[in-house]
Formats: structure tokens, sequence, C-alpha cells
């Protein structure tokens, strides 16, 4: 099933902010994450995980620091802030509306 | 190890590090990507390949399984451009500059040069129904309160081309406009002054005011009637202080020409000045506007920096200066000498101080942490924040001995205005400098407060006339 491309969009800050709350993640780690959570069906292209990444930093909804792996490379760990929670909380609920309401119309569809 | 089967692992199971190098190199022709993003991005498709080569792909092949996964790179560039406009500020374009047909250059340049001189002659229009423009005689109090008109609606109309805005949907625009010309012409400043040479206290106001509340409405034009999004009123803050700039250097050009018509001229027994003053210097001021608007829009590179580099300069200058002014007054105890001019010049203080933090924020990379710089910012908020409240103090001193004139009104009001912005610039500085809070707090807050610079502006044009009886 593809899903469409602006749902897709507007599930990514929601997803990205929920994944790091459960701790501190880097590019890579959240994709697969993501692509293991949706079981494959939910596919970024995986450069655009990045611009979204540093929109979040710049909003201070996430900050970033660079640590240096064993093989001597660097990679950019990402931790949320408490204002990326609270933004968090906020698009939680407006989710919430928006699934609880299609759940109640697809139901009586259902019934009906 | 066998140098043979050592090649023969590298080839198959190791990242091919010669494409990876290619594909870096591509990635840095992308002037709007910088060095941390390309290795984060580098990282991103090592891990890849890294799980790919795991499954059991050869390297080459799981090369281009990573980089079709990355996506496409025009797209990914246009994406990080969105998000670091300020970048793109300086890089000026997503594409590179080749791939800009020279016709849209060119055409654009004709948009230019005919709507500058749609704007300096617009400037002579009112010659036309009997308002000349006489430097000589008096003050051109008609041209003084109107200068604005001539110019603002043009550089708007060049904004709604430049951002594609189809002409009803600019329309709206014009009403700005309409209600500045309706409230800089309609009061009776004339009766009220008594001797009709005189600008009155309002009519001053008006001429200084008027420009401050139509900014905004350019400004609209600017970020394309996308106020709210992409950073586009910082940009608009960008392009106010590098418009500034090229206008101060045209000027100066332009007073060299001017200098020079008079003089050759002269040289030969003609007195050019009905020409300088009459046409050169009104016409051209009006046009110089929308180059410089153009020059800023086009060549961004040239100058990008300027205002803040001088932002760089003058920041510490002006907290010494600040701080060895605080320094005198405590030691020496001498009070503030609270006469007409001081609470114009506390106000021009003021304003000097915003427009330092203003544009060091704009030119900074929010995402650095706290720096020294950042510091001294906030040392100079601060301490102008210690100068004002003592003046305004000894002003609130003596307010009695005040009477309540427009100057005065519209001076301390501006005051006010300057002073909460810079109180909560300077609460939202140390919150970041205490790592407590994110810089981009700062940037919001600073773009949040842009109107009401001009919708004050808007209200002291609109009701200090009559409320003050047109003095």
């Amino acid at each position: 099933m593809d899903l469409n491309k602006d749902l897709v969009a507007a599930s990514a800050t929601p997803l990205v902010l929920a994944l790091l709350a459960q701790g501190d993640s880097y590019g890579y780690a959240i994709i697969k994450r993501v692509a293991e959570l949706s079981g494959g069906q939910l596919q970024w292209t995986d450069g655009m995980l990045y611009p979204v990444l540093h929109r979040l930093e710049r909003q201070g909804l996430v900050a970033a620091k660079w640590s240096v792996l064993e093989n001597g490379r660097r990679r950019k760990y990402y931790r949320i802030t408490p204002e990326g929670r609270a933004q968090l909380a906020s698009l939680q609920k407006q989710w919430q509306v928006v699934d609880g309401t299609l759940r109640y119309v697809w139901m009586r569809a259902c019934t009906t | 190890m066998d140098e043979g089967l050592h090649d023969m692992t590298s080839f198959s199971d190791q990242p091919p590090e010669e494409q990876i190098a290619q594909w870096r190199a591509y990635l840095r022709s992308r002037r709007v990507l910088h060095d941390s993003d390309i290795e984060e991005l580098e990282g991103h498709l090592r891990d890849q390949l890294a799980a790919l080569i795991g499954a059991g792909l050869a390297g080459d092949e799981a090369f281009l399984v990573a980089v079709k996964r990355m996506g496409s790179l025009d797209a990914l560039s246009g994406e990080f451009a969105r998000v670091h406009c300020e970048r793109l500020w300086k890089q000026l374009l997503i594409a590179p500059e080749a791939e800009v047909p020279a016709k849209t250059g060119l055409r654009e340049m004709l948009v230019v040069l005919s709507i500058a001189v749609a704007a300096a002659l617009a400037v002579k229009i009112p010659a036309l129904f009997g308002i000349r423009l006489n430097l000589d005689e008096e003050v051109p109090r008609f041209y003084l309160r109107n200068f604005t008109l001539f110019v603002f609606p043009l550089l708007t109309v060049y904004f709604l081309w430049k951002r594609g805005w189809n002409a009803k949907s600019g329309l709206w625009l014009a009403l700005p406009f309409a209600v500045g010309a309706v409230f800089a012409n309609v009061f009776p400043w004339n009766t009220a002054a008594g001797k009709a040479q005189e600008l009155s206290d309002t009519e001053l106001l008006t001429i200084l005011h008027l420009p401050i509340a139509l900014w905004l409405a350019v400004g609209f034009a600017y970020v394309g009637g996308r106020w709210f999004e992409n950073g586009g009123r910082m940009n608009f803050v960008r392009f106010s202080g590098e418009l500034a700039i090229y206008y101060v250097l045209i000027a100066l050009g332009g007073g060299v020409l001017c200098g020079f018509t008079m003089m050759m001229f002269e040289a030969i027994g003609m007195n050019a000045g009905w020409f300088v003053g009459g046409w050169l210097m009104p016409c051209g001021a009006a046009g110089a506007v929308i180059i410089a608007s153009w020059l800023v829009e086009a060549k961004q590179s040239v100058i990008e920096n300027m205002a803040p580099v001088l932002t760089k300069i003058f920041t510490p200058l002006f907290t010494v200066l600040l701080l060895a002014f605080l320094a005198t007054m405590a030691w020496t105890g001498s009070p503030i000498n609270v006469n007409r001019e001081v609470l114009i010049a506390l106000d021009l203080l003021l304003v000097l101080v915003v427009g330092l933090v203003l544009y060091a924020i704009s030119a900074r990379d929010p995402k650095e942490p706290p720096d020294f710089f950042g510091r001294l910012q906030l040392l100079l908020v601060v301490s102008a924040l210690a100068v004002d409240g003592v003046a305004l103090a000894a002003i609130a001193a003596r307010i009695s001995e005040f009477g309540f004139t427009p100057n005065r009104v519209a001076a301390l009001a501006e005051n006010l205005i300057l002073l909460v912005n810079l109180v909560w610039s300077a609460w939202l500085y140390a919150r970041f400098l205490r790592g407590r809070g994110p810089f981009a707090a700062l940037e919001r807050w600073q773009v949040a407060y842009l109107p009401a610079y001009s919708i004050w502006a808007a209200l002291v044009v609109i009701l200090f006339p009559p409320l003050f009886g047109y003095r």
C-alpha cells in the first residue's frame, strides 16, 4: 500500500518527536525504527528525514550533539527538549482528534 | 593478508570508497549543504551500506540501493534550503546560478528599470497640478508628507511581480497606501499652525511615522503574503538592513553626481540649480529606492554580510560607550539634564540597540551554541536598559512640569515599545546563554514584535493630529 505523500509528511514531525521521546537517537536509526514499527509500510525517502530534523532543531524542539564513534567517524545524535515534549503532547492531542473522528465515521459506515 | 584476496574483499563487501567520495563531492557542489550536513548524510549512507552489505549485497550494488533510498538530491537540497533560509540568503539560489536563463535576468532588469522610472516620474506628477517642488523657498511640506507614497506602492508592485502574485490578490495591498494617502493630506495643518510656512509638531510626526507604518505593507509584499512562513519575516529584516546600506551608498554617489552637475554647468556660466533641485535629486531619490531593492535582491552575495559585520563592529563599541556613561554618572553623581531632546535621544539609543540585536540575530546560525558575542549582546541590552531606566526615572520625577505635547507622548510611547522589546529580549538571551532556552525563541520574539512598530506608527499618523488639534 502506498501511503499518501501529504500524510507521510504530516506524520513525520510527531513520529520523530515520539521516537526521540523514548530516547536519544540518530537519523539512520530513526528511519529503521519507523520502517520496523510500521511493518515497512511507512517508508521515508531517507534523505528527507534530515531537513525535518534540522527544522525541529531550529525550532528548539530537539537538540543535537555530535559524538565520535569507535571507528573515528562522527554521528549526530538528537535529543528531545522540554519544548519538544510540549509540542509532542499538543500534536498527540491533534492526531487523536483526527483518529477518533475517522474511527467513529468509519464504524458508523460499517454498521449502516 | 594476501594482496589479491584483500582486493577482492574490498571490492565485494567493503563500502566502495571511491564512489562515496564522488557522491560527497557531488553534495559539496550544492552550496546550500554545509560540511556538517554532508558528514551527517554520509554517516547515514555508510550505515545503510553496512546494513545492505551485511545482508549479502556486493559493495557497488549496496551503494546503488543506498543512494536510491537517499532520494533525489535536488529535492533534498531544496528541502535544506527551505529549512536553512539564511543560507539561501547567502547562496542566493537553490539551483546553481548557471541554470537561470539569462533572459529572466534581462526581463527582470527591464521591469525594475521601468518601475524605477515610474517612481521617478511619480514624484513630478503633483507638479502637473500646481504643487511645485521649490527647495529654495520653503519647506516642501507636501513632498515630505507624501514621499513614501511616491515610492512604496511601486516597490510593492515590484515585489508582487517578483513573487508572482496576480493583480487581484495584490490589490488589497493598495488599501494601506490609500489610507496613508488620505491621512497624510486631509488634516488642516495649514490653518492650525498659524503661519503657513511652519511645520507643526503633529505634521512632523506624520512625516516621520508614515514610512514606518507603510513599511509593513511593503514587507507583506516582500514575503509574498506568507508573513508567518519559512523565516520570511527575518528575511525581510535582512532585506531592510541591506536596503538601507545600499541606499546610503547610492545616495553618496548621487550627491557627488549633483555636485559635479552644478559645478560643471557653472563653469560655462549656467545655473543648473533648478534641474538638480527640481529633477535630479527628488526623482533620483525615488528611483534609487527601487534600484537599491533590486540590487539587494539580485546581488545578495556581493554585500551579503554588511549589516551583520557592522553589527559586530558596533556592538562592542556601543557597549563600551553605555558602560562608560553609566560609570561616569555613578562616579560624578551628576543627574541627567532633562530637556527637550533627552527623550528623543533615548528613543534613538533604544532604536539603535534594538537594531544591533535584530541584525545580530538575523545573521546568526540558530544552532550555534552560546558564544562570547552573545554575552556581549546581553551586556549591551542590559546597559541600554540601565541608561534608559535612569533617564526615565529622571523624566518621571519631573513629569508634572511637562504638558502633554504630541512629541512627548509619541516619544514616551515609543520608548515604552522599545523597552518592552529589550526587556523580554534580555530575558530570552539570558535563558539562552544559560542553556535553558533555544535561540529560536529570541528570533521568534523579534519577528513577532515587528508589526508593533508599524501599528504604533499608524496610530500616530491617524490619531495624533486630531487629538492634539493639529498643533
